[in-house]
C-alpha cells in the first residue's frame, strides 16, 4: 500500500486509489462536480485540482491522478487556489444563477463551491449562454441552461441504470446533454440523475416549485413498495409528505432508489381511508370507530373461530401482522396468509424464501440463472447491483420466464418449467457454465411459486440449486426475489395458515365468515361469497377497501413505526415521519384496541412491549439493520415433488412497474409514467 | 541548406508517380525485410540513436514512445495508430505525403508496427481529405497485392495489417487521445493520461499514437542509418523536416529543410520572399495556429527548430509558417484563430468549453476596439486560467496565440481601443417611439 503525504498528513491507502480518495482517507476534503464515488471517472470538471511534487509542474486533477509511493501532495497551495477559483470563474460565467427559482437552492453543489472558491462579482461582460430544455418524461425536469457539464448523468444513466438514452451532443460551448431524439427515459433508476445532478439542471418534475429543502423535516425510513427495504429519507413539511430520497446503504441499495419508490408519494395523499366505514344497505357510510368495532365485535362474537380469517398485504409492518396474527390465535383461528397470491412458500425454514446470496453478495457470484422473475422490474435496485457485478468482469446469465431486457445480456433458456427440468438434466452449454461456477447463483421470481405447481417449481430449483454446487457451506446461491416488502416478515412471524388452517385462497371463495384484510389489495375477489363479512384495515380506497363491510383507516408506512424485513431477510425499521390523517391510526393500534372491545385484549399497550413479543416469536426480530451471511447447512430441500412441474410458461410478476400498490396506484405521478411508458413498453413487446 | 540527396520525401511536390511501382524506383520498400531482420530492439535503438523527435507538434522523442511498448504481451494485442487528422490550420504536409509519397507512410507502418510489436496500424486520415484518402486506400491495396504488408509481410515473417480509417472532420480527434476515442466508434474527447496509451490505449489495448511524417521518415532512417539523420540539423533537433509556409509570401509552398534553418532563409529561399520585401514583414507564427506569434523583430534571427522557437516563447510545432505582412490586422487575425478554437473545443472540461468562447467573445471585441484597457489584462489572465488546467492541449493551443499578440501587441490593441472611444459612441438606432 503506497504511503503519501497530503498537506503534511502521511496516509497509507490502497494501491490504485487516486489521490483525490487518499485526501479523503486523510480527512481532507477536495471539491468536486464531476467524481462520484459509483461512476466511472470523467475528470472533466477540473474543480478538484491539487498539486503534486515532483509531477508535471501544472494543476493536476485528483480525481483521476494514482497515488504513487513518496508522493507529496498540497490541496491548499496558491497555485491551487488559484487554479480552483479560475475553474469556479468558467464554470459561473454560463451559469444563469438564477438561484432565487431554483429548486436546488440551499442544497446545490455549486452554490456551496461558490461560496468556498467564487469571486465577489463577475468579469464576464458578454451574454450568457442559453439552452433549450428537455423533456425527459413526467419525472425528470430539465433546466439545461443550468448545465455545467459534469456527465454524472450521462455516467449514471449508461453505467448503472444501463440504457443508452442519455448522451452528449454537439461540442464546445454547444456541448448539450439530451437523449439525441427527445424521448422519456427509459429506466426505473431515472430520478437518481436528480440527486446526482450537482446543480439545478435535473431537478423533479413533480417536486417544482414545492418547498425550499430547510423547511422540510428529514425523517430516516425503509422504503416498502417493493422487497429490496432501499434505505430512504422522508423529507415532509408539516403533514405533508414532499419527497423520498435515497439514504446510503451499501448492503442493500448503495445510493439508489427506484422511481416508483421516489416519485409514487404523491399518491399518499390521495384516496385515503382517513375515518372509519360502515356498509349500511349496500353502501358503505361514515361511521365513528365506535360504531365500526360494535359491527366488528358483533360478528366476532357470532362467528366460530375456524370461520374467522385474516389475510395480510403486501405493504404491511411486522408489528401489526403480529397484532392480528395474535388477535386470530385468541379468537381460536388458524386461518392466516400473508401470501395473497398463493405463493406455494413455506413458512418455518428461513433459507427456503430468502435471498441467501444476499444484496451485496451478487457481486462475488460467478453465474447466475434468473426463474422466473423479471428483477428490472421486481426490485430495480438489486438489478442494478447484478448490471453492476456484470459489468465489472462478464458474469454469465441466464433467464427462464418470460423474455425480457434486464440491461444486461442474458441468455434465455426458455418460457416455462421445461427449460428447468433440461438444465437440471444438463443439457445446454449454460448448465456447464453453472456447473463450472464456484459461487453459482440461482434467483426464483416469488411470483413462479404462485401457481397450482408452485411447490413444484420451488422444489426443482433447490434441486438445480444443490446440483450446481450453489449450497454448501460457504455459498448459499439459492435466492427467492419477493416484490412484497411485508412477504418476509410474514413468514417470518408465522403469518401462514395452522395445520387446520385455511389459506388465502379458500378464505376468498368462502372458506371463512369473517375475513380480516389488512392492506390486502392484490388478489383477484370474483370467488369470494357476498354473505362473507370482510374487515378492510388499510390506508387507501383500493380495491380491498371496495369489498369491505367495514374500513378501518390504518396508517401507510410513512405515518408510522415499522419493522420490515426485506428480500434477504435484513429486518429495518421505518419511523413515523408525518402522522396518518384524520381519523386514521396506526395499525397495530386499531388491532390492540379492537381486541380490548372483542374481549380479547392483547398483552402490550406500547410499541416496546410489541416489539418484545416481536423478537419473542421470531429472534431475527431482534437484529436490526444487520444481517449475518450463511451458507447452506442443510442440503434438504423443501417439500414438494420436483418431478410434478407443469408445461405453463412463466408469466411476467409486474406488467407495469409504475403501478403495483394502493399508493402508486393513487399516485397521478405514476399515472403519468403508466401513460408515458406503458405503450412505449406495449410497442417493444 | 538541406542537399537534394538528403531529401527523404523526393516525390513532395507530385511531379512523379505515387504508385508503388515508382514509389520503389524512389527507394521505398527496398530492404525492407532486412530492415526487419535486425530485429525490434535494434530498430528501436536506431530510431532513439537518430534523435528524431515526433513531427506531429509537441515533439516527443519517436524512438523513446516507441520504447515505452510492452516488450511482452500481457495477452492484449498492441497497436499502432496514425495520426493524419491533420487539421492545424497552415499545416498541410501529411496531406502531400500522403497524396504524392503514401508508400513511405505504409512502409513506415510496418516498420513501426514491427518494433512495437504492435499487429495492426490504424491510419486516422482527417474526413476533409477525400482525394488523399483515396490514393491512401489504393496504396494499400497495392501494398497488400504486393505482399508487402498482411500476412507474412515482406517475406519476414511477421503480420501487419494496415487500416485506413476517415474522421468526420473535428479538429479535437487530431488529439491523440480522441483519436482513439473516435476510433473506437466514440465521441472524439480526449482521455485523460494517465493511463498513457501505450499501457491503456485503442479497445483498452496498448497502442502508439504518432504523427503521418514521423512514421513516414522512419524507413529511410533505417536504410540510411541514424548517424546520416542526427548529422543534419542542430544537437537535439535533428534531420530534415517539412515546412508548410502560407499566409503574405510570394510562393506558399511546402519545402523539406534541415531543422535550425533561420526562418529568413527559410522564407526568402523557397517561398520567393515576403510580399513587399522583408520590410514589409509584420509577424509569423512559426508553428501552426496553437503557438504564440513572433514579430519582425524576433523573426529577423530566429532559427526554425523545437529548441530556439521555445527560448523566443514560442514553438515548433507542425512547422507550418504563417507569414503576416503589414496588411494584416493582426488583432483580427488572432480573433479568427480564438473562433476556430471556439468551434473545435469538444467541450468536456471547463476551462476550455467556457474560456475559448469567453477569449473569442473579448476577442472579437478587440477586434473593433469595443473594450477598456484593463481588459487586456483580463484577457491574459483568462488565458492563463486555461493554459494548463485542462485535458487535452487543446486548451494551451487556445490560449497561447493570444497570449503571443498581447505580448507581442499590447501597443497595437490598446491603439485600437483609444481609437474607438475617439471615435465615441456610435448613434444609436432611432427608437420607433421617437
Amino acid at each position: 500500500m503506497p504511503k503519501l503525504t497530503i498537506d503534511g498528513i502521511e496516509v497509507e491507502v490502497p494501491a490504485g486509489s487516486t489521490v483525490l480518495q487518499a485526501a479523503e482517507a486523510a480527512g481532507i476534503e477536495i471539491p468536486r462536480f464531476c467524481y462520484h464515488e459509483r461512476l466511472s471517472i470523467a475528470g472533466n470538471c477540473r474543480m478538484c485540482l491539487v498539486e503534486i511534487e515532483k509531477a508535471p509542474p501544472k494543476p493536476i486533477a485528483s480525481c483521476a491522478w494514482p497515488v504513487a509511493e513518496g508522493m507529496v501532495v498540497h490541496t491548499d497551495s496558491p497555485m491551487v487556489r488559484k487554479g480552483r477559483r479560475g475553474v469556479m470563474e468558467f464554470l459561473l460565467i454560463n451559469h444563469p444563477l438564477d438561484c432565487p427559482i431554483c429548486d436546488q437552492g440551499g442544497e446545490c453543489d455549486l452554490q456551496d463551491q461558490a461560496l468556498g472558491y467564487g469571486a465577489g462579482g463577475s468579469r464576464y461582460e458578454e451574454n450568457k449562454r442559453a439552452v433549450k430544455d428537455k423533456n425527459l418524461g413526467p419525472l425528470v425536469k430539465t433546466v439545461m441552461t443550468r448545465c455545467i457539464h459534469c456527465t454524472r448523468c450521462i455516467r449514471f444513466i449508461t453505467e448503472v441504470a444501463g440504457v443508452p438514452d442519455l448522451g452528449a451532443t454537439a461540442r464546445g460551448e454547444s456541448m448539450e446533454v439530451g437523449t439525441y431524439v427527445e424521448k422519456a427515459l427509459g429506466s426505473e433508476l431515472s430520478g437518481n440523475i436528480i440527486d446526482l445532478c450537482p446543480v439545478g439542471a435535473l431537478t423533479s418534475k413533480p417536486y417544482a416549485f414545492v418547498a425550499r429543502s430547510w423547511e422540510l423535516t428529514k425523517t430516516d425510513s425503509v422504503d416498502v413498495l417493493d422487497a429490496v427495504g432501499t434505505n430512504i429519507r422522508v423529507d415532509a413539511r408539516g403533514p405533508e409528505v414532499l419527497r423520498i430520497l435515497p439514504r446510503l446503504n451499501d448492503d442493500v441499495n448503495e445510493e439508489w432508489l427506484g422511481d416508483k419508490s421516489r416519485f409514487a408519494m404523491d399518491g399518499l395523499k390521495r384516496r385515503r381511508l382517513d375515518r372509519p366505514w360502515l356498509r349500511r344497505d349496500g353502501k358503505l357510510v361514515p361511521a365513528t370507530w365506535g360504531e365500526a368495532f360494535d359491527a366488528i365485535a358483533e360478528r366476532l362474537a357470532a362467528a366460530r373461530g375456524d370461520r374467522i380469517g385474516a389475510i395480510a398485504g403486501d405493504l404491511c409492518d411486522a408489528e401489526s401482522m403480529l397484532a392480528l396474527s395474535d388477535l386470530m390465535g385468541a379468537l381460536g383461528s388458524e386461518n392466516l396468509d400473508c401470501r395473497q397470491r398463493g405463493e406455494r412458500l413455506p413458512a418455518g425454514r428461513r433459507d427456503f424464501y430468502l435471498f441467501n446470496t444476499t444484496i451485496a453478495g451478487i457481486e462475488e457470484a460467478d453465474a447466475l440463472l434468473i426463474v422466473g422473475a423479471n428483477p428490472r422490474r421486481e426490485a430495480p435496485v438489486l438489478n442494478a447491483r447484478i448490471r453492476k457485478r456484470w459489468l465489472a468482469s462478464g458474469l454469465p446469465i441466464a433467464l427462464i420466464g418470460p423474455e425480457a431486457d434486464l440491461t444486461y445480456p442474458a441468455l434465455h433458456l426458455g418460457e416455462g418449467p421445461a427449460a428447468l427440468a433440461a438444465l437440471r438434466d444438463g443439457a445446454g452449454e449454460f448448465a456447464a457454465v453453472l456447473r463450472a461456477a464456484k459461487k453459482p447463483m440461482i434467483l426464483l421470481g416469488a411470483d413462479a411459486t404462485a401457481r397450482p405447481d408452485g411447490a413444484a417449481v420451488l422444489a426443482a430449483v433447490w434441486q438445480l440449486a444443490g446440483a450446481v454446487g450453489a449450497l454448501t457451506p460457504d455459498w448459499h446461491g439459492f435466492n427467492l426475489l419477493h416484490h412484497a416488502a411485508s412477504m418476509v416478515g410474514g413468514l417470518d412471524l408465522g403469518f401462514v395458515p395452522g395445520p387446520r388452517g385455511k389459506d388465502a385462497a379458500a378464505m376468498l371463495s368462502g372458506g371463512v365468515d369473517v375475513l380480516w384484510l389488512l392492506g390486502a389489495d392484490e388478489f383477484d375477489p370474483v370467488r369470494l361469497p357476498k354473505e362473507t363479512f370482510v374487515i378492510y384495515q388499510g390506508h387507501h380506497g383500493d380495491c380491498g377497501a371496495a369489498l369491505a363491510d367495514v374500513v378501518l383507516p390504518g396508517a401507510a408506512y410513512t405515518e408510522k413505526h415499522g419493522t420490515y424485513v426485506n428480500t434477504e431477510g435484513r429486518v429495518q425499521r421505518g419511523q413515523l415521519a408525518v402522522y396518518p390523517p384524520g381519523e386514521a391510526r396506526e395499525d397495530w393500534k386499531i388491532v390492540r384496541a379492537l381486541s380490548e372491545r372483542a374481549g380479547h385484549t392483547l398483552p402490550y399497550d406500547d410499541l416496546d412491549a410489541l416489539r418484545q413479543r416481536l423478537e419473542q416469536v421470531n429472534p431475527v426480530f431482534g437484529r436490526i439493520d444487520h444481517l449475518p451471511r450463511f451458507g447452506c447447512s442443510d442440503q434438504t430441500g423443501p417439500a414438494g415433488d420436483p418431478a410434478a412441474l407443469g408445461q405453463a410458461a412463466f408469466l411476467p410478476a409486474i406488467d407495469n412497474y409504475y403501478q403495483t400498490d394502493p399508493i402508486s396506484r393513487a399516485s397521478p405521478t405514476m399515472a403519468q409514467c403508466t401513460a408515458t411508458f406503458a405503450p412505449i413498453a406495449a410497442a417493444a413487446e | 541548406m538541406l542537399a537534394d540527396q538528403d531529401r527523404i520525401f523526393t516525390n513532395l511536390y507530385g511531379l512523379h508517380d505515387w504508385r508503388l511501382a515508382a514509389a520503389r524506383a524512389r527507394g521505398d520498400w527496398d530492404g525492407t525485410k532486412e530492415i526487419l531482420a535486425r530485429g525490434r530492439d535494434a530498430i528501436v535503438e536506431e530510431m532513439k540513436a537518430s534523435g528524431l523527435r515526433g513531427r506531429g507538434g509537441a515533439g516527443f522523442p519517436t524512438g523513446l514512445k516507441w520504447s515505452f511498448m510492452p516488450k511482452q504481451s500481457d495477452g492484449r494485442p498492441a497497436y499502432l495508430a496514425v495520426n493524419a487528422d491533420e487539421s492545424e490550420p497552415g499545416t498541410c504536409k501529411d496531406r502531400d505525403i500522403i497524396r504524392n509519397d503514401p508508400h513511405k507512410l505504409i512502409e513506415g507502418c510496418l516498420i513501426a508496427c514491427f518494433a512495437m510489436g504492435a499487429g495492426a496500424a490504424y491510419i486516422y486520415i482527417r474526413g476533409e481529405f477525400c482525394n488523399e484518402a483515396r490514393v491512401l486506400d489504393a496504396a494499400i491495396a497495392e501494398a497488400y497485392a504486393a505482399g508487402l504488408i498482411g500476412k507474412n509481410a515482406c517475406g519476414s515473417g511477421y503480420d501487419c495489417d494496415v487500416f485506413l480509417h476517415r474522421g468526420a472532420g473535428a479538429y479535437i480527434c487530431g488529439e491523440e487521445t480522441a483519436l482513439l476515442e473516435s476510433l473506437e466508434g466514440k465521441k472524439g474527447m480526449p482521455r485523460m493520461k494517465p493511463p498513457f496509451p501505450a499501457a491503456v490505449g485503442l479497445y483498452g489495448c496498448p497502442t502508439t499514437v504518432n504523427n503521418v511524417e514521423s512514421i513516414a521518415v522512419a524507413p529511410t532512417i533505417l536504410r540510411r542509418g541514424a548517424a546520416w539523420f542526427a548529422g543534419i540539423g542542430r544537437k537535439n533537433n535533428a534531420g530534415p523536416k517539412v515546412f508548410c509556409i502560407s499566409g503574405h509570401v510570394n510562393k506558399p509552398c511546402n519545402v523539406e529543410e534541415e531543422l535550425g534553418i533561420p526562418l529568413r532563409e527559410l522564407i526568402e529561399k523557397h517561398a520567393g520572399g515576403v510580399r513587399g520585401g522583408w520590410d514589409n514583414l509584420l509577424a509569423v507564427i512559426p508553428g501552426g495556429s496553437s503557438v504564440p506569434v513572433l514579430p519582425k523583430s524576433i523573426c529577423d534571427e530566429v532559427l526554425m527548430d523545437f529548441d530556439s522557437l521555445r527560448e523566443v516563447r514560442s514553438g515548433l510545432g507542425t512547422a507550418a509558417v504563417i507569414v503576416m505582412d503589414k496588411s494584416t490586422d493582426i488583432i483580427r487575425a488572432i480573433a479568427r484563430l480564438s473562433q476556430f478554437y471556439k468551434h473545435e473545443s469538444c467541450g468536456q472540461c471547463t476551462p476550455c468549453r467556457e474560456g475559448t468562447g469567453w477569449m473569442m467573445r473579448v476577442m472579437n471585441r478587440m477586434v473593433e476596439g469595443r473594450a477598456e484597457p484593463d481588459e487586456i489584462d483580463t484577457l491574459e489572465q483568462v488565458t492563463r486560467q486555461v493554459e494548463g488546467h485542462t485535458i487535452c492541449a487543446l486548451g494551451d493551443a487556445a490560449a497561447w496565440p493570444i497570449q503571443g499578440l498581447i505580448r507581442h501587441f499590447r501597443p497595437v490593441m490598446e491603439a485600437r481601443i483609444a481609437a474607438y472611444k475617439q471615435r465615441g459612441r456610435l448613434p444609436s438606432m432611432p427608437l420607433a417611439a421617437e
